[in-house]
């Protein structure tokens, strides 16, 4: 496949030179043939339909498209595809079963961390790869480890709070401060 | 039978955790790029490299021949269709792609619909412009000179740059106010050129089906309904075949109100072509050409007695509009509410001069987290007021109480002339005072001053106007702004709720549910909301200008007390009594002489559609259209407090508190949230947030590295308190938040820089106030403007 953006174009130009590559998404091996230009955040997007990874900036400086690229988080949308051949990559798609929630996930819809939603997989994704690497990490820490990836809703508070409950959970502890009331949707 | 606990079934002040969160955590929220049709064509816009210019000539013939190119679209195949230029939402014109010149960087020339976006960018680059440069003006002060080139030329009657002078006030009774003034207070301020910068750019995919003559246009817009009628009128097609559906938005704070020229084309194209045509914009191409908001110039007066009492104001605004006047706004008013200015304060008489010119910019004017110019009135007037107490000798919290309107004192006509009408301005200024320790920090400010630090610490209280609008005045290109919402209650008691609003992140699927569950018992969990399809929703003017709560939330109110009218005759009819002797309690009607004998909410709605009474019309549904009495006030007080390092510039913000008085809480956790969003744009605007021009036009800020925003590091934390006082027209007493903070936030911050540089001379440092601004006004003890020209100083 040259493009992936149609059903397959009807005149694929001959010349286009493409590249099989294999790659571990979410646990999966997958392979496709891509353009070497090919940036890897459209081959998860269009080819993979991991529509849940979003494109923010062109530039590096959002964050929105943020993945794990064998475990670190990088921005998906200024790195080539081919250059996954033979990693792993995680999406948001990636952190739980479809019956699930990590408790990161968690940890952002209690703590309200996200208002129209648009960064929030990226900023998930970030993370996470932080609190593998540091359990429990101070608020200055996350402030820190997050400032690869922009918010303009919720003015990071609660984010902040968001992976500190999601700390607390995974620590055994059950999560972090109590919601103010009681849940009433599912 | 025990009443229903309102917070159980999520009903106001509820802090229910959101709706639209399940999806969003998941990564299955559903925004324009994530939609992909059968057969889908991928649009890419060339866009000019220069800021004015004539074009000679544009040769696409190499791009027609790119394998996978389908369609070259240039301004003179637009024009053979009468759709070269299309209407703005302020009765002006602005091009589709450019025929004659392009006024500003970034204006669209031409596009490319291709099988992918790669090629579509390819084939771009592919198409030879050729361009005739011309003088550029990049500021109001230029733009109005004697001998600045008429930019647009394309119009009659337009013989020079400016777009309107308008004014509102009393001019004679201000120029005797000042007369009779013991000291005149002066500040000249640039409130600077800011982008809304939402995370997803602007996206259109435009779908004509043949078959069936029906466009489909999804859209990333705010307001779906004024778009379905816009598309009407510019393409020419009838509205019952135009369906906009605006699905998942990433963030628009006013960036996605107005019709973009993207939008147009990939209509156009999808009409020729006969395939659905895509079209995602790049940040470069969101950042230089889509709605910018602010870029106002002000000479400020007040007319002061000795003993602090404000006797007048005067008010000269400037406004850079850029290429195109296309303020999203009401028609009206040609710089927005800017007018609302002062309103707080009880001041007899005041006057306002504004000029709009026409610049090489990109156009906008947009409602940035802002209803209409309201960021640059209160601004404005805080920083007036900073500098009217400093030059009165006065504690700046002392003068803003003794001249607030007092909570008797509603209804008050304010300055200019709008009605405000319930608020408790003292106690939230007192609130505030008290949570940041006021008369502490100004001993501790003068112990730091002797050891050379610098503290400061900064006011901001105003009440600014929110929920566009009432009829009377308040209209877009001749539509009222009133609002809608429609409830359709099933067989079993869940609901279906649709409303002429569109959440962009503000949280409807969440708080309109329990607005239901207020007004009839229904637990917010049984109710669905659904917005952004004109073919479904009632028509609404949407989200923007903190209106949904004040106009649209009030219409689900309404349309609940419809149903609930509805549901007591059928509730007499299973109690077999007669109408006035059924009570109401939340969920329940109860005969009045037997509290024990009810029917539930749910029993009345199944027995519309199955046990109706004689010659009742069966079902349960119903739609109001909202259109409110008077805007609503909120009023807030933000207080901020900074240490100014001398060497550097540099200023860190200690703390931040924020009292906010939006009436009643309807989801307390929304509207923090809100609260803490807008407070991070107000420090952004105040800190960093910076996107200007060199003299030739080109836009410095044209992506993320260079167009500074904060990130969790640099964002300070914020204390939130609150006072509530209910709207008294809005059915559940509510008043807009959305945009509270972001519009009276920026002034806290600056107002803080300037207290700690107090006894300086420095009155005031423009927009961002950049360290080596802060730098330069220390060495020289002058004020320091920041704009025009141009450049960053860094």
């Amino acid at each position: 496949m040259t493009s992936l953006f149609e059903e397959i174009s009807p005149t694929p130009a001959d010349e286009v030179p493409v590249r099989q590559i294999t790659l571990t998404v979410n646990g999966q091996r997958r392979s496709a043939v891509v353009e070497p230009r090919l940036l890897l955040v459209h081959l998860l997007r269009q080819g993979f339909r991991l529509t849940g990874t979003h494109i923010g900036c062109d530039t590096t400086n959002c964050g929105a498209c943020t993945v794990l690229f064998d475990g670190t988080p990088i921005k998906s949308c200024t790195m080539l595809a081919v250059q996954t051949d033979g990693h792993e990559v995680m999406t948001v798609e990636g952190l739980a079963g479809p019956s699930e929630l990590h408790a990161i996930q968690e940890g952002f819809k209690e703590e309200h961390g996200l208002q129209c939603g648009f960064c929030t997989p990226g900023m998930m994704m970030t993370s996470k790869a932080l609190l593998e690497e540091n359990p429990n990490p101070t608020e200055d820490e996350i402030r820190w480890a997050l400032g690869g990836n922009l918010c303009r809703c919720t003015g990071y508070q609660n984010i902040v709070k968001a992976v500190m409950w999601a700390a607390g959970k995974l620590d055994g502890a059950g999560g972090g401060e109590n919601a103010e009331t009681e849940e009433v949707t599912s | 039978m025990t009443a229903l606990d309102e917070v159980k079934i999520g009903g106001m002040g509820a802090s229910r955790r959101r709706v639209e969160d399940n999806r969003f955590i998941r990564g299955k929220g559903n925004y324009l790029d994530d939609i992909t049709l059968p057969g889908m064509l991928h649009m890419e816009i060339l866009r000019s490299p220069v800021a004015h210019a004539r074009i000679n000539s544009i040769d696409t013939s190499k791009a027609w021949a790119m394998p996978g190119v389908r369609l070259v679209l240039t301004g003179e195949m637009m024009a053979s269709r009468n759709l070269a230029w299309m209407p703005t939402l302020s009765y002006d014109t602005q091009a589709v792609l450019a025929t004659d010149k392009v006024r500003f960087q970034g204006q669209e020339v031409a596009c490319v619909i291709a099988d992918d976006p790669y090629i579509a960018k390819d084939a771009c680059q592919a198409i030879v412009v050729d361009y005739e440069p011309l003088p550029v003006i990049v500021n109001p002060q230029q733009s109005m000179a004697e001998s600045a080139p008429v930019i647009r030329d394309d119009k009659v009657n337009q013989p020079d740059n400016v777009i309107y002078d308008w004014e509102v006030g009393d001019k004679e009774s201000t120029d005797r106010a000042f007369a009779e003034a013991d000291v005149v207070s002066k500040l000249e301020l640039h409130y600077p050129r800011s982008h809304p910068s939402p995370i997803e750019c602007c996206a259109s995919i435009a779908d004509f089906d043949r078959a069936t003559s029906k466009l489909t246009v999804y859209l990333t817009t705010q307001a779906p309904h004024i778009i379905r009628a816009a598309v009407a009128l510019v393409a020419e097609l009838p509205e019952h075949m135009i369906r906009v559906i605006s699905p998942d938005i990433g963030g628009g704070f006013g960036n996605k109100v107005p019709v973009y020229p993207g939008y147009v084309a990939s209509i156009l194209a999808s009409i020729l072509l006969e395939r659905p045509v895509k079209w995602i914009e790049d940040r470069t191409g969101n950042l230089i050409s889509t709605g910018f908001a602010r870029d106002v110039y002000l000479q400020g007066e007040l007319a002061l007695r000795r003993d602090g009492k404000i006797l007048g104001v005067r008010m000269n605004t400037l406004a850079d509009h850029g290429a195109f006047f296309s303020d999203a706004q009401p028609s009206k008013f040609k710089i927005g509410l800017i007018h609302s200015a002062f309103a707080c304060y009880d001041i007899p008489t005041a006057h306002l001069q504004a000029r709009g010119v026409y610049t090489n910019k990109a156009p906008g004017g947009v409602a940035y987290r802002c209803s209409f110019r309201v960021t640059e009135a209160m601004f404005f007037q805080e920083r007036m007021v900073q500098a009217a107490a400093d030059d009165l000798g006065m504690d700046q919290a002392e003068f803003r109480r003794v001249n607030f309107v007092r909570d008797d004192d509603f209804p008050h006509r304010t300055p200019f002339g709008f009605l405000t009408d319930s608020g408790q301005y003292a106690k939230c200024l007192d609130v505030g005072l008290e949570a940041i320790g006021y008369q502490d920090f100004l001993k501790e400010k003068e112990e730091a001053a002797k050891r050379g630090r610098l503290l400061g610490i900064g006011i901001s209280t105003m009440t600014e106007p929110l929920g566009a609008g009432n009829s009377r005045e308040y209209d877009i290109l001749g539509i009222k702004m009133f609002d809608s919402a429609e409830l359709r209650i099933h067989m079993t008691g869940k609901a279906l709720l649709r409303t002429g609003a569109k959440s962009q992140g503000q949280g409807h699927e969440t708080t309109w549910a329990q607005i239901v569950a207020h007004e009839l018992g229904i637990p917010a969990q049984d109710v669905v909301v659904e917005e952004g399809d004109t073919d479904t929703a009632p028509f609404g003017m949407g989200t923007y200008a903190s209106r949904s709560t004040p106009v649209a939330g009030a219409a689900v109110a309404m349309v609940s007390r419809k149903i609930r009218a509805k549901a007591r005759k059928i509730a007499a009819h299973l109690l077999e009594i007669s109408e006035e002797d059924v009570e109401w309690e939340l969920g329940r009607f109860y005969v009045r002489s037997n509290p024990e004998r009810g029917v539930t909410i749910q029993e009345c709605a199944a027995a519309a559609y199955s046990n109706m009474p004689d010659g009742m019309e069966p079902g349960l549904e119903n739609v109001a259209y909202y259109d409110p009495p008077n805007l609503t006030w909120p009023f807030a007080c933000y207080i901020a407090t900074v240490e100014v390092d001398p060497e550097t510039g540099v200023w860190d913000v200690l703390r931040v508190v924020a009292v906010d008085d939006c009436g009643v809480r309807i989801n307390p956790m929304i509207v923090e949230g809100q609260i803490m969003g807008g407070l991070t744009e107000a420090y952004a605007m105040a800190n960093m947030q910076f996107i200007t021009f060199d003299e030739e036009g080109n836009c410095i800020g044209a992506n993320f590295t260079d167009y500074l925003l904060p990130t969790a590091w640099e964002t300070p934390g914020f204390e939130l308190h609150e006072v509530v006082t209910p709207c008294p027209h809005h059915p559940i007493g509510a008043k807009g938040i959305g945009e509270c903070a972001a519009v009276g936030g920026p002034a806290a911050f600056v107002n803080a820089v300037m207290n700690a540089l107090q006894g300086t001379g420095v009155r005031n440092i423009d927009m961002p106030v950049f360290p080596d601004r802060v730098f330069r006004a220390l060495q020289t003890r002058e004020d320091i403007g920041g704009a025009p020209p141009v450049r960053a100083e860094v």
